[in-house]
């Protein structure tokens, strides 16, 4: 039994490669709580974040800076009572939120945080994924549909309509990047190593930025850029976030497809977003990005380099843990919040203490790649953020002309001159 | 449970083509409580997929009878009542109604008094617009300038406060002058604001002005032609954004208007961006209005001779004034007595709202939203 | 201008003035013509307001008030004219279009019916409501007890 855990250690597969159910098991459960942290740190971030966009402090009554405003929220959120309409279909009512909720957990399984830290590794990862995340636009017709009501029911049909046009630029800017994995290019285009073997799975398009010495991003120079720009506009738009976010446009429909959605089955279309956010991020971060690569892997080689690099993590969290402390020391020396400024020094000391494992040397070398990969899905959650404080919202038809009429055409060039370039 | 199609007794189709695709009309209820209709206004949309074929504002949730009670109160009594209608700009209704009053006793405010209703009314006026920018831009979508307003409306309203020791509903002025002096410093904190809000201004112009989606969003939306805009008696910067050049502070100078130096914004589309531009031009113009007020202002008395009793002769007098939405007018008859015999409001917001069936006529869902945040509407001023 | 439409109308037009604004009070038989005349040949091109006083003393107990504005001229002049209760009066909606919410206004709190109007039913009170607010014998308290009780299901909206 120890040699069925332990032994899953030294390989390095995937436990889905490696057909060890129990790892598999570890790694869904590592998941879903990750991503329950992420989405509450999410949560609080963009709070905070926004508010000082906005000239404002955001949070600050619950727990020292607003940190345990989130979980406020989970509990305010869960004791809430469960309204549902009289007229609602009790089923479809029902079973739209898991929908949602499940489309945006499980593209997870195949999101690859490093060589072998993913559930398992398909053959058809990004078809999975980009198959499964496009599922939840099927919960949020049946969650507008149910509703019976008329706000619920627009919000929905835009959505559809949304994420269905999108998902063509999207599926368009994928398909460039997976041209990427098999084409070498010739003159200024040309790129080194790989096997020339084109692939749809996750590991192995990271695997192909790594023999080829670039990231698709930078492939194929501006190509890869656009084709990860079209993908970057469309991935905002399929996850209904600002300035896309019309089927829940607030001062339109006051909420969208969940108007009529409350207390738990609200909270689950929150954490459907904002799952969905994250997944589609790492799509972006795993064709273009690198995926778990750190930055550098070819320029800065050597030992030296290795090291400094892998220390990385425990220093992200001593300066996160160093600005908590200075936090704490600023909190006001008032009795009152003497308790605040303990627990903000407690969470201080918390992230330090994470901090220092991340540099005891096993840990570092297996949480270094998942580090990276998060670093850079954590620049597009900002940037989610930042979208929001900055735009104004799209009108339904303008959303549709910039999905059918700038993005598409895009997609389809750079797929095309992709094609040509790659084949030259 | 309120049966909407009633309402709808006067909502014709327009040109409606009978393929069995229009068969599919949706009637939507927008408001009395919505997060973008500024209150309790409540619009029946009559609805194509997302076209709007036709609305109704059903208006009154906030009526509470301000005629009605003036002529129940004496003339100085119902002064704190016109704050309440147009409660984010309170200082030109009281100065709407004390001129108007003033009117039918035949007397006149003397020259300080002027100058401070001046002041403090351009100071609403920024106030309002700024007010209007913050929610007409959350409705588009841009949740970020309405923080910024806020932070700068702060800075009027607490010059309101140092002034009169109220924020928004201020009855800042009395029948016959102004009843404070102005504070020690009022002139120098005028000049701070001023040097304060005129870069802020352009920050909101950064945010908005050229921004893409913000300019896709306004221009050509809800679109009115000056002809229509008279016909609808459409005034304010509604009327000037479709290019009209008129504004009661210069056709009929008030208080001590005649005096300010002053030009008056004008757009020529008549769309929802130039009216964007002819109040953030406004905005400007009235600051230009703060700081001549602030140099000129003279000293003397604030408040003229007028009886302890007001008893103006029988006779009706119409006063209007350029408040910050349109032309605010006061129709006052008097019947010899110490009460107001009839005192009927002339609300901008209330006669502008009617034009909003005729701009979403044809748009979409959102324009609605988009229109009536450009309206600049006050449901307290429309409903009274 | 107001000689001119002296000599036109006759005895039904008197012009006045108070405190220097000029006013007319006419008979009502001139009033859809004399407003369309206003405003087509005198360019009284926006109605501001209109408005209704109620003397409950007298034999003709309303006075309905136009207020004009001619954007041309920068003038305004406001149109009086005295009707009996119950008496109706023509609607002005197809002179100036925005006299149709103005005249429900008037509608509601007067009760007084304007013919041709296209749509006239009360604008700022519910439908259901009884009785006219801004009539003098309408008391300042006074309530459709009726229409609170059923819609509101409260006893009474003091």
């Amino acid at each position: 039994m120890l040699d069925y855990v332990t032994s899953y250690l030294k390989s390095d597969a995937t436990p889905g490669a490696a057909g060890n159910m129990l790892w598999a098991f570890i790694y869904i459960m590592l998941i879903f709580l990750g991503l329950s942290i992420a989405v509450i740190a999410m949560n609080w971030l963009e709070r905070k974040v926004l508010a000082h966009m906005q000239v404002r402090l955001g949070p600050m009554r619950v727990g020292p800076h607003g940190l345990l405003q989130p979980i406020a929220d989970a509990i305010k959120l869960l004791i809430k009572e469960d309204i549902m309409p009289t007229e609602a279909d009790k089923i479809v009512f029902w079973v739209a939120p898991l929908i949602v909720v499940t489309a945006a957990f499980t593209t997870f399984i195949v999101v690859p945080f490093g060589p072998q830290h993913a559930v398992t590794d398909m053959n058809i990862g990004i078809l999975f994924m980009l198959g499964v995340s496009s599922l939840g636009v099927l919960g949020i017709v049946m969650a507008g549909w149910a509703s019976n009501s008329h706000y619920p029911l627009i919000g929905a049909l835009r959505s559809s309509a949304q994420m269905v046009s999108y998902e063509i630029a999207m599926g368009l800017a994928v398909v460039s990047a997976v041209l990427m994995t098999s084409l070498h290019g010739a003159g200024i285009y040309a790129t080194g190593g790989g096997s020339g073997m084109g692939t749809l799975s996750m590991i192995e398009i990271v695997r192909a930025q790594q023999e080829q010495q670039t990231w698709f991003a930078f492939k194929f120079f501006p190509l890869g850029l656009i084709a990860m720009f079209v993908f970057g506009v469309a991935m905002v738009a399929e996850t209904n976030r600002a300035p896309f976010d019309l089927p829940e446009a607030e001062s339109e429909l006051t909420a969208g497809f969940h108007t009529e959605y409350s207390g738990f089955r609200w909270s689950l279309f929150f954490l459907a977003e904002y799952s969905a956010m994250l997944a589609v991020s790492s799509i972006l971060v795993t064709l273009w990005l690198g995926g778990w690569l750190r930055p550098f892997p070819n320029l800065l080689t050597g030992p030296t380099w290795d090291l400094v690099f892998s220390l990385f993590p425990g220093l992200t969290f001593l300066a996160l843990a160093g600005l908590t402390f200075f936090s704490a020391a600023r909190m006001p020396k008032m009795r009152y919040f003497r308790v605040q400024t303990m627990g903000l020094a407690g969470f201080g000391a918390l992230l330090g203490l994470i901090g220092l494992i991340l540099f005891i040397p096993p840990v570092r070398d297996r949480v270094q790649d998942i580090y990276w990969f998060v670093a850079k899905v954590a620049v597009f959650m900002y940037l989610y953020i930042w979208y929001r404080g900055t735009f104004p919202r799209y009108r339904f038809d303008q959303l549709m002309k910039v999905g059918w009429k700038v993005l598409l055409p895009i997609g389809l060039g750079v797929l095309i001159v992709t094609a040509i370039v790659g084949v030259l | 449970m309120t049966d909407t199609t009633k309402y709808l007794s006067h909502l014709e189709l327009g040109e409606r083509d009978e393929t069995f695709l229009d068969s599919n009309e949706l009637i939507i209820n927008m408001g009395p409580q919505h997060p973008a209709t500024h209150g309790v206004l409540r619009v029946i949309l009559k609805l194509d997929g997302e076209k709007v074929l036709g609305t109704e504002c059903v208006i009154g949730y906030l009526h509470r009878g301000v005629e009605k009670i003036a002529e129940n109160r004496t003339y100085a009594m119902f002064n704190p009542y016109v704050d309440r209608m147009d409660y984010v700009a309170a200082v030109s209704n009281g100065l709407g109604y004390c001129e108007a009053v003033e009117k039918l006793l035949n007397i006149e405010a003397p020259p300080r008094a002027k100058y401070i209703r001046v002041l403090l009314t351009e100071l609403n006026r920024i106030a309002s617009h700024q007010l209007w920018l913050g929610t007409h831009a959350l409705d588009i979508g841009a949740i970020t300038p309405l923080f910024y307003t806020f932070r700068d409306r702060e800075e009027i309203l607490k010059i309101f406060e140092k002034y009169c020791g109220a924020r928004l509903t201020t009855h800042a002025f009395r029948i016959g002058g102004c009843q404070y002096e102005t504070y020690d410093g009022f002139e120098r904190d005028v000049k701070k604001f001023v040097d304060f809000v005129r870069p802020k201004i352009d920050e909101y112009e950064e945010l908005l002005t050229t921004n893409r989606i913000w300019v896709e969003r306004t221009k050509g939306v809800g679109v009115i032609s000056d002809k229509d805009c008279i016909a609808l008696g459409v005034t304010g910067p509604v009327l000037r954004a479709s290019g009209v050049k008129w504004d009661i502070r210069k056709a009929q100078p008030y208080a001590a208007y005649s005096n300010m130096d002053f030009e008056i914004p004008t757009g020529q589309n008549g769309d929802t961006y130039d009216r964007y531009l002819v109040r953030m031009a406004e905005m400007r113009q009235s600051l230009r209005i703060i700081s001549q007020a602030v140099e000129k202002i003279p000293e003397g008395p604030i408040m003229a001779k007028i009886p302890k009793v007001l008893k103006p002769p029988v006779g009706e007098i119409y006063h209007s004034i350029e408040a910050p939405k349109g032309e605010l007018g006061y129709f006052i008859v008097s019947d010899g007595s110490t009460q107001p015999y009839r005192v009927r409001v002339r609300p901008p917001s209330f006669v502008n709202l009617q034009a909003l069936d005729l701009m979403v006529r044809g748009q979409l869902v959102a324009d609605v939203i988009a229109v009536i945040g450009t309206l600049d509407i006050v449901l307290g001023e429309v409903d009274r | 201008m107001v000689a001119k439409l002296k000599r036109q109308y006759g005895s039904g037009i008197e012009p006045l003035t108070y405190l220097g604004q000029n006013y007319m009070a006419v008979d009502r038989s001139l009033l859809p013509e004399l407003l369309q005349v206003l405003r087509d040949e005198e360019q009284f091109d926006y109605c501001v307001d209109i408005t209704a006083v109620h003397y409950p003393k007298r034999e003709k107990q309303f006075d309905v008030v136009w207020i004009l504005y001619s954007f041309p001229r920068n003038e305004r002049i406001r149109v009086k004219t005295t009707i009996a209760d119950g008496e109706s009066i023509p609607s002005a909606t197809s002179i100036w279009a925005t006299t149709n919410w103005l005249e429900r206004e008037v509608f509601d709190m007067f009760g007084i019916q304007f013919d041709g109007h296209p749509d006239l039913k009360r604008i700022l009170l519910p439908d259901g409501w009884k009785g006219h607010p801004l009539r003098k014998d309408y008391g300042i308290i006074q309530q459709d007890k009726e229409w609170v009780q059923i819609n509101l299901g409260i006893e009474s909206g003091q």
